[in-house]
């Protein structure tokens, strides 16, 4: 346990080529949709004065919520001082990273005026939540920068379980920030729950952990380095765990919402006749993302299983992005309540349609391949992940 | 430093008048459009709107709508859809649901007093000046839309496409979002905003707000007028009677 010894990865085999130009390509394919939309504007998009926030909002917080999730394992291993993680602690700083920068490509390449990004970075409204999150998320890359090199260079190892806590802090902070950039909108029935910012905890931990998973046991199958089972199993009941109390928050979310009268017309529409909302909700978040996931990592048929541990981390990162999709396009496409007590006639009202345009989808996709990217080739480069992970390395009897 | 000089540059491309520098009580500098007799913008006066919606007729608001579109210069857009259009200004019709009693109403921005939109936006490109009217500033505009989602009267547009032939006080641009101005040019060199000089009835009455012997401020003593979503505490600066 105590020599565990890091080493970069060969990245010279016909695979490692294959992998990073299929993502390259969609990076590039991401570059070429913003310029499409930039150059005519956004009415190439599924976009409208109604629906303002589409399908790119949806990748770029799933993204941002997921880097922050990725980070647990190194938070649970520095904070919590579970000795098992501790060799995976950089591999976890890497993907939160990573994620979080493929997250912000796609936020800042969806504004009207990317351009413009300079303003952004020197005029600061501090009453804006949108504004403290600029700071958090620039402040994550430091942070956790910080806490990686502190765990690279052996003189400072001492320091790197203090940095641990910094970095658990922050990212606690700064998922926070993201979920409450609902919970301020206080004027839309979907968002006006304080339980957004906790909910937007949770969901971090799950869909961050599920990233983590599926990019550790491709990378070890792909270098053919052993990964034990001890390993494996503890951070598949830890997903299970996670995901189970996404579905907990969604619970008390909407049963929540059902008892306030004011959102019972929202929680109608969400759960029971919002058409394609309804059936993303259901089908899409909770059959798909929650409970099929949950049967594969319990399942005793199917437990222990590692092709069906990546199949159910792969379902849970598609049911994250549904519920995103229902919570950010499902919340605007429901009409305000502009008039309490009246009917609206005409002017305004109704739900409002939305369908993504394929270049809207692309960038979205290009900001997961580039987090993709970014791992393969830093894996490459630096010492990040163990050369071994076997069960006799980890130590297969440590309980804590 | 900066601020200022976006700013001004901003009022170079928005308004033949002249500049204003007023600086608030936060000790933020702002350059604000200023009247031609170089009177800074303060906050002893409020801009509002009183609309009477029994006088209004749907004539009237189909006139504010396109008097505010050849002002403003906005609703030409080529390619943009119906959804993606600006509207400044909207005809809205609305029935009481327990009375059955329709009513029609010209909606635009309400230039909120404790403005939702201005809270949220990180580039303090919303912004409310010290009369109340609450403004874009164009150049500051990054585009995120965040305002969009916080204003509670969907009063604002995003621009969709590449525009063309602008007004020259009114820089519109593609990517930024926009909203009623109340005219604020107009205002500013001691005119009404078009839409109220289009209606010829008192059924839409501009003024000042805090002015005791302003029109406004007398016929809001004596008659029966709302908020919309009042129990929002926005104290917004267009009221509306007969709703
Ligand atoms: S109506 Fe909307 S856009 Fe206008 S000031 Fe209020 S919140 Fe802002
Ligand atoms: S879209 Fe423009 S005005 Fe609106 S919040 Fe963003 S930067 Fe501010």
């Amino acid at each position: 346990m105590s020599n565990i010894r890091f080493e970069q990865i060969e990245g010279k085999s016909l695979g490692f080529y294959i992998l990073v130009a299929g993502l390259g390509i969609l990076v590039l394919a991401a570059l070429g949709s913003v310029y499409y939309m930039e150059h005519h504007g956004h009415f190439v998009t599924g976009m409208s004065n109604r629906i303002v926030w589409g399908m790119p909002h949806v990748f770029a917080l799933f993204l941002i919520v997921a880097a922050s999730g990725a980070l647990n394992v190194a938070s649970i291993s520095s904070v919590f001082n579970k000795k098992l993680y501790k060799p995976l602690s950089r591999l976890s700083g890497l993907v939160a990273l990573s994620l979080l920068a493929g997250g912000l490509m796609v936020l800042v390449l969806d504004l009207g005026r990317p351009d413009r990004l300079i303003v952004a970075m020197t005029e600061y409204n501090f009453k804006s939540i949108f504004a403290w999150n600029i700071i958090l998320y620039n402040g994550f890359f430091v942070v956790v920068a910080v806490y990686l090199w502190m765990m690279f260079e052996r003189r400072m190892n001492k320091f790197s379980r203090k940095a641990g806590l910094v970095a658990f802090g922050w990212r606690l902070i700064l998922t926070t920030g993201t979920g409450s950039i609902f919970g301020f909108l206080v004027v839309r029935q979907a968002y006006d729950a304080v339980i957004m910012a906790p909910m937007f905890i949770i969901m971090s931990f799950a869909f961050g952990l599920a990233f983590f998973i599926l990019i550790l046991m491709a990378s070890y199958q792909w270098t053919n380095r052993p990964l034990g089972d001890a390993m494996v199993n503890r951070l598949s009941s830890l997903l299970g765990v996670f995901v189970a109390a996404v579905m907990y928050f969604v619970a008390v979310h909407h049963l929540g919402n059902l008892y306030l009268a004011e959102n019972t017309g929202v929680e109608n529409f969400i759960l029971f006749d919002g058409g394609i909302y309804t059936k993303l909700f259901w089908y899409g978040q909770i059959i798909l993302g929650g409970l099929i996931p949950m049967a594969l990592i319990y399942h005793p048929v199917t437990k222990g299983n590692r092709s069906m541990l990546g199949l159910a981390s792969v379902l849970i990162i598609i049911g994250g992005l549904i519920q995103l999709y229902v919570i950010i396009i499902g919340g605007q496409a429901y009409p305000m309540e502009l008039f309490p007590g009246k009917e609206i006639l005409e002017g305004y009202g109704g739900v409002a349609q939305y369908s993504a345009s394929l270049p809207e989808i692309s960038l979205g996709i290009g900001g997961v391949a580039l987090a993709i990217i970014a791992v393969t080739f830093l894996v490459k480069f630096l010492a990040f992940l163990p050369e071994s992970l076997a069960d006799d390395v980890t130590g297969p009897h440590h309980k804590s | 430093m900066n601020k200022t000089l976006n700013r001004r540059d901003f009022i170079k491309t928005t308004s033949a008048t002249t500049i204003g520098v007023v600086t608030v009580a936060s000790g933020i500098t702002l350059t604000t459009f200023a009247s031609t007799n170089k009177v800074p913008v303060t906050n002893e006066k409020r801009w509002g709107m009183l609309i009477d919606t029994n006088k209004l007729t749907e004539a009237d608001i189909d006139g504010m709508v396109s008097a505010c579109q050849k002002e403003q210069g906005w609703g030409s857009e080529l390619h943009s859809t119906g959804s993606q259009k600006p509207g400044w200004i909207k005809k809205v019709k609305v029935k009481d649901k327990a009375t059955g009693k329709v009513s029609n109403l010209a909606l635009m921005c309400q230039h909120c007093e404790e403005p939702p939109c201005v809270d949220v936006c990180p580039t303090n490109a919303s912004m409310k000046r010290e009369d109340g009217i609450v403004l874009v500033d164009k150049h500051l505009c990054i585009g995120c839309r965040y305002c969009m989602m916080a204003c509670p009267y969907d009063a604002r547009s995003f621009v969709h496409e590449t525009l063309s032939n602008q007004k020259e006080h009114m820089p519109r641009g593609k990517g930024t979002v926009e909203s009623c101005t109340m005219c604020v040019h107009k205002v500013d060199k001691g005119e009404v905003p078009a839409c109220v000089t289009s209606v010829n009835s008192d059924a839409v009455i501009f003024g000042d707000l805090y002015d005791a012997s302003s029109k406004i401020n007398q016929t809001l003593k004596t008659v029966q007028s709302a908020q919309i979503r009042a129990d929002l505490n926005l104290n917004t600066g267009v009221r509306y009677s007969g709703i």
